[in-house]
This record gives C-alpha cells, structure tokens and sequence, in this order.
C-alpha cells in the first residue's frame, strides 16, 4: 500500500471518527432529561404536592388556581430547558410583585423544588444543572 | 446583664432556628473561629441567617500533626447574614517541651457584596481578627515581637451550580494582612520583619447536597527564621441538615518551630441553631 493511499484512508478515518463523535455528542436538551412533556407534568405534580405539605410555603399559594400555576409552570420550564414551548403567560416579575417573598421563604422554595426533583427521580447532577438555569430568574421574583 | 439574659431566653424560646441559605452554603468553622474552610476564612458568614434572620453556630476542631495538636472551640453570631461576630479559644500542645500554647481569638467580618449561589460577582466580604497569647513566653523564646496581634483579610467566594459535569464547584481566595507567627501560636512579627499581604485559596466540589470535597492552601510568614511552611488541606465536609456539620481533613503544615513534616488529620463538628 503507497504511503499516499495510506495517508488518504487515516484522514476517512479521522473524519469518520469525528463525524460519528460530533453524532454522539449531540447533546439531549435538558427537557429530553427530565422526560420530555410527561417528565415535566410529574415533575410539576411533586412540586405542588410539596408546597401543598409547606405551612410556609402554602400561604403564598392561598389566591392561586392550581391548575393555572400547574399550566403556567410546565410550560416555562418546558421553554427554560429548551424542550419545544415558548412561556407567554405573566412574567416572573409580574407574578411575583406584591408578594414580597424574602430570602429565606425564597431558599426554602428552592428546598421545595430540589425535594420535588428528588422524588421523581432526577439525578444530582441534572438538579443542578436545572437549578443553575433557574437561579438568574431570582431577580424578578424576590423582595418585590 | 438584662440584655443577655434577654438574648439568651429569646435564644433558648426561640424553636424556629435560623434556615434561611441552602443546605453547606455557609461553609464551615476555619481554626481561628470565623466562617470557612479549615484554615482559610472564606466570603461567607457563619450559620444560616438570611438577611431577615440571625443565628448562632459552636463547633469545636482538633488538628493532630507529627509532633503538636491544636483544639479549638468557637461560637459564631450572624447578623442579618451582615455582620459574623466570632470568638475562639486555641490550645496548642507540645508535648516534646510539656508545654501548652493557648491563644484566643475575637473575629468581625463584613459582608460587602453578593450572594455565594445568586449574584452575578462572587460574595466579597472583609474581616479582622483579633488575637493575644495568653503566655508570650514561648513566642518571646523564638523571636517574636508581640504575644498579640490583629489580622485583615478580604475574602472573595462563589459557588458555581452544575459547572462541573454537574456537580456544584466551590471556590474562594482569601488575602490575608499579618505578621503571625504560625497564626499567632508563635507571636506577631519578629525583628525587622513587616505585615505582608498573604494569599490564601480553597475549592470544593459538592458530590452530593450533603457531601463536600475539597482542598485548601494558606500562604505563611517566615518572619523567625525557622523555615515556617505554607499550609495545605484536603477536606471532606458532611451537611446531614442545617443543624449539623462534620470535617474531616488530611494537614500538610510542613515545618513547625524547625521540627518538620507535620502531617496529620483534622476533625470539626458544629452545630447551628
């Protein structure tokens, strides 16, 4: 075999092998890891289900129709983890304005969450990664 | 005395402790009482007073080298996750010269900036500790200056959700302004010796909500001539609640008083309420 056959048959394979790393690398959005739709919904259930349980919690949510916040929230996490879905209910800010949530009623809703995640099974590292695209919300939801 | 012994029923009355921050957001106890690592005070305050809350914390660590061991007990006060108010006794054995060295230590820091998880920048925060022997006779014997002294820092800390394939990644840096001898274990300053500027670093990954690994390094004077050495940690830190802490860590202190290789372990328990 002639170096130059050889040389052009190692380049097929270095660009097949970066082709085929390039398809698995692709990476599943984060609303793929949660289990898409059906992931979210269960997601979301535990959640309430977790406020429902919190005598700090549960007070802010006395005004709220459930069923609209369960929509409204499956729908911004939906478009938030980059799943198939575009949030245009209230934003943050206007939900959360009068409510004037503090720190810690904030962290212990976030206890809340990284609980409701732990129930349905999400990994350690997909918690945190859901919870670092969340943190920058914070902003528009507290002390306003 | 009518004030303490108001703060102190209101302490006792008070059922709903302070639980305002995320579960290990707080760090744990460092040697010299303020909020930290081990060794290094980071940018975070002691216990989990958000800033609508107060708290207090204790603990107490003993550090087990070639040749010493160092106990220490403290107690923390957090102020509105403003003000850390901290007070810790030292007790430094030599059991080669029978000789025990006890230093206290009286510590504020200041939060400046930020928020560990939410802000944009890391939390800044700046601190003094105060520190007098009780006996100077040892730190006299090798040299020192003064058996008391006051160090500042400005401690930079944040901690990074998911950067790390996942896992939440802790950092801080710490520059420290002192003339201590061994952290003051040997005096303050020496002839012709100045305060200096001193870099100190730690990191951490969380493998879980509750678990903590990380290592540290504490740059050191060598102000007596006796071949002082930087310090180095690798911790393990347990948060089993907002109540509990338990430290675990492998020292690397190097040369103390010109005996060397002094490695050994390190165990810290505190509690916060």
């Amino acid at each position: 075999m002639s170096l130059d056959k050889t040389y052009k048959r190692l380049l097929l394979a270095i660009a097949m092998a970066v082709t085929l790393s390039a398809c698995q690398s692709t990476p599943n959005s984060f609303y793929q890891q949660v289990g898409e739709q059906a992931g979210l919904e269960r997601l979301v259930d535990a959640f309430i289900k977790q406020i429902g349980q919190d005598e700090v919690i549960f007070p802010y949510f006395k005004q709220t129709n459930v069923s609209h916040f369960r929509t409204g929230f499956i729908t911004h996490m939906c478009d938030v983890l980059d799943g198939p879905c575009k949030y245009e209910g209230d934003s943050m800010a206007q939900i959360h304005t009068g409510m004037k949530i503090n720190e810690h009623d904030f962290n212990h809703t976030v206890d809340l969450l990284i609980a409701a995640m732990t129930d349905v099974g999400l990994s350690h590292r997909l918690q945190n990664k859901i919870l670092a695209r969340l943190a920058p919300l914070r902003a528009q939801i507290i002390k306003i | 005395m009518k004030w303490v012994s108001f703060f102190i029923i209101s302490l006792f009355c008070n059922t709903a402790f302070a639980a305002g921050k995320l579960l290990a957001t707080p760090g744990v106890s460092q040697i010299e009482g303020s909020a930290g690592g081990g060794l290094v005070p980071w940018a975070q305050l002691a216990g989990y007073a958000s800033e609508d809350e107060w708290s207090i914390a204790a603990f107490c660590s003993r550090g087990h080298v070639k040749n010493y061991s160092l106990d220490v007990c403290g107690v923390q006060g957090n102020l509105f996750n403003r003000i850390e108010l901290s007070y810790a006794e030292q007790e430094f054995d030599v059991p080669a010269l029978s000789t025990r060295i006890d230093q206290k230590i009286s510590g504020v820091k200041v939060r400046l900036y930020g928020d560990i998880v939410y802000s944009d920048w890391p939390q800044l925060s700046a601190g003094i500790q105060h520190k007098s022997l009780k006996d100077g006779k040892v730190a006299k014997l090798v040299g020192a200056e003064s058996t008391h002294g006051n160090d500042i820092y400005f401690a930079a800390s944040k901690l990074h959700l998911g950067a790390l394939y996942g896992y939440n990644w802790f950092w801080n840096i710490t520059a420290r302004y002192s003339e201590a001898n061994q952290t003051g274990l040997l005096g303050f300053g020496a002839k012709d010796a100045d305060k200096k500027w001193l870099l100190e670093a730690s990191s951490a990954v969380f493998l879980s909500r509750e678990i903590a690994l990380g290592a540290e390094f504490r740059e050191k004077l060598n102000n007596l001539g006796l071949g002082e050495s930087h310090w180095r940690d690798i911790f393990i830190a347990w948060f089993p609640n907002k109540s509990l802490n338990v430290t675990a860590a492998w020292l690397d202190l190097g040369s103390i008083a010109g005996v060397d290789k002094q490695t050994g372990w390190y165990v810290s328990i505190a509690g916060y309420f």
